[in-house]
């Protein structure tokens, strides 16, 4: 980060740009992005946990499917729904389908899909919102009111809504989890680039010759990067939990394939009936995924908010 | 205040026509041949090409607008393949049980919420204060569908405090006369209590399951907004006055922290409306979300579309109601506007 970012606080759209106190230099000048992590985690334990918890679920992601101790697609109606054991750490399905298996090789796909789709919005929000931001104008009208209209929806239903017409796949599962939220992206990206637009170094910059494609890459978008970057980990949360609601009511995955929220739907007949495991532990992976990008997106926020890093 | 209730009313008008644009893109320009779908499988290549005039989908795209628009405005939502009749018809039989689930589960959710979150911010740094934190950051990260679930093994299956979640009344309880389609009004209004209580015993689950799930946004925004309020300088004055604290935050501070809540029931609306689909499923609620799911798993579109057009509208609704509460609750509001 150089030193142009940190005269310019980032969330500008609260705080009115004030001198800087001049104790801030007194701070030895360059500290390393792995010490101040460091620091950070000392200083709040909850977002250390968060980041081991994020490690294990990347871990799970890469290699989940390789290590499970059993096929997660394999049945065997001889060991049909029986209780957590030794053998069977969190039990079998109906189909004698190890569940511990299946919650970990789920992990691939569930964090695939949190991942395009934040990846999808953050370039479709985030290009329009910076233009938006950068241009005014038509592109800002035209921006805002794609935007309004997403949020006239409920965005669950309008979810679904658009799984149901582009058809039933994992693909429009990730692009109806972006769509829903680009008003989020948009809206952030423009205040950000709408704030900066006249800035002094953007000043410079344009004076010095560049292009406007020059300046929005080399000076707008690299500033707004951090609070763009704690919009995406505050949103993977919503879109995992998203991605898993749409396939509990049938959208997108297919049965046998092992995923969080089709796996609770498939369960949830057996709940009544009192075989709680097989909803219980993809379910509570995804709660524990849920949680632990919540935290992660508080953690980002203090890793890359200048106002807290010395 | 009707003068601004008015202006309100003009400017719902853009997201309303957005929506009609929006739920007309997603009927017709998207994949898939629906005069294919509507001809089922087995049909012709000529009777396809017969349903496709009579659907009117080989008219330009602009037509097929007008004429949608058209087919809207005298309630034609299409039919449903599944149940055969008129989704308008579907739709309206249907939603007085999710508006009775919604406002169940809202209004519990206020109850538990506007008290924690008060007493969170009156009483800052003490245990309610972090119980008030591990609701606000526990809520959003349960899964709707999971916490209902999770209920229901409990509250049915271990303690057997809880009729099966199976629908709104017990399979042997015959429906109240229906007067508002809300069933605990109208077992109310029929002196009927013994339904009464087996549609509340029903209802509970359900309901406390989507309270949960909008828990936590309000409860954070009330402990917000009461803390700035407690912190403004008309607060302090009040207290140098020697007015009771009762008085001091139940008069003063209450009802101003009460507007930014309100603007923040928007968005628990959006998100309610959404989680009603949900929970509907895991308690087979016989309502508008289980009518769409249904819908979607036997690929009939019409009720799909008819459902998502429904909730935007009532969403665009619900807002402009906030909003016009907005003003009564502020006189500031009213007058500017």
């Amino acid at each position: 980060m150089n030193d142009m970012a940190k005269v310019e606080p980032v969330p500008a759209r609260a705080i009115p740009a004030e001198p800087v106190p001049a104790l801030r230099f007194e701070a030895p000048p360059s500290t390393s992005l792995w010490a101040h992590a460091r620091h950070i985690v000392a200083e709040n334990p909850v977002t250390g946990l968060a980041f081991g918890l994020f490690a294990l679920i990347l871990l799970a992601a890469i290699f989940g499917p390789s290590i499970v101790p059993y096929d997660p697609l394999a049945s065997n109606t001889n060991a049909a729904l029986q209780t957590p054991s030794r053998a069977h750490w969190f039990g079998t399905d109906q189909l004698g389908r190890d569940i511990f298996s299946r919650v970990v090789a789920a992990t691939r796909l569930d964090f695939s899909i949190a991942i395009f789709s934040v990846a999808l919005v953050f370039l479709m929000g985030g290009l329009a919102g910076v233009m938006a931001g950068f241009y005014g104008g038509w592109i800002d009208k035209v921006v805002g009111r794609v935007a309004d209209t997403i949020m006239a929806f409920p965005l669950f239903v309008l979810a679904m809504g658009i799984v149901a017409a582009l058809g039933n796949s994992v693909g429009n599962i990730v692009l109806a989890t972006a769509i829903i939220n680009f008003p989020l992206y948009a809206r952030v990206a423009r205040a950000e680039a709408n704030v900066r637009r006249d800035a002094g170094f953007v000043q410079a910059a344009r004076l010095s010759g560049n292009s406007d494609w020059r300046l929005l890459l080399t000076q707008i978008v690299p500033n707004i990067m951090p609070i763009m970057a704690v919009q995406m980990s505050l949103t993977m949360g919503y879109a995992i939990l998203n991605a898993a609601g749409l396939s509990f009511i049938g959208l997108g995955v297919r049965p046998p394939t092992p995923e969080w929220g089709i796996m609770v739907a498939e369960g949830a007949s057996f709940i009544v009936s009192g075989e709680w495991w097989i909803a219980f532990f993809p379910g509570l992976a995804l709660m524990i995924a849920v949680f632990c990008f919540n935290l992660l997106g508080d953690g980002v926020r203090d890793l890359v908010d200048p106002q807290r890093r010395n | 205040m009707l003068r601004m209730i008015g202006q309100r009313l003009m400017t719902t008008i853009p997201s309303v026509i957005g929506v009609i644009i929006v739920t007309f893109l997603l009927t017709r320009v998207l994949p898939g041949d629906t005069a294919a779908y509507f001809a089922g499988p087995a049909a012709s290549p000529q009777a396809i090409i017969e349903i496709r005039s009579k659907l009117g989908l080989d008219q330009p795209l602009p037509v097929q607008f007008v004429s949608y628009v058209a087919a809207l405005v005298k309630g034609d939502l299409g039919t449903s393949l599944t149940t055969g009749q008129a989704v308008t018809k579907d739709l309206a039989a249907r939603l007085p049980a999710s508006a009775e689930l919604t406002l169940a589960g809202l209004i519990l959710a206020m109850a538990v919420a506007l008290p924690l979150g008060v007493l969170a911010a009156v009483k800052q740094g003490s245990w309610i204060d972090h119980l008030c934190r591990i609701v606000a950051t526990a809520g959003v990260s349960l899964p709707v569908f999971f916490t209902g679930l999770l209920l229901v093994y409990v509250f049915y299956f271990i303690l057997g405090w809880s009729p099966a979640p199976l629908g709104r009344l017990d399979v042997f309880a015959s429906e109240p006369p229906r007067i508002t389609g809300l069933f605990l009004v109208d077992t109310l209004l029929a002196r009927d209590f013994e339904t009464f209580r087996g549609a509340l015993a029903q209802l509970i689950l359900p309901a406390v399951t989507l309270a949960i799930f909008s828990l936590a946004p309000i409860t954070r925004m009330t402990r917000a907004s009461m803390l700035a309020v407690l912190g403004a300088d008309f607060v302090r004055t009040a207290r140098a006055s020697g007015l009771t604290d009762g008085k001091v935050i139940g008069t003063y501070a209450f009802r101003n922290a009460m507007l930014p809540v309100v603007t923040t029931l928007g968005m628990v609306f959006s998100f309610l409306l959404g989680a009603n689909v949900l929970v509907e499923k895991v308690f087979a609620w016989p309502g508008v979300g289980s009518y769409a799911v249904e819908a979607l798993i036997a690929s009939d579109y019409a009720p799909i579309q008819g459902f998502v057009l429904t909730m935007a509208i009532l969403y665009v609704a619900l807002n402009l109601m906030i909003d016009v509460l907005y003003g009564v609750i502020d006189p500031r509001v009213r007058l500017e506007g």
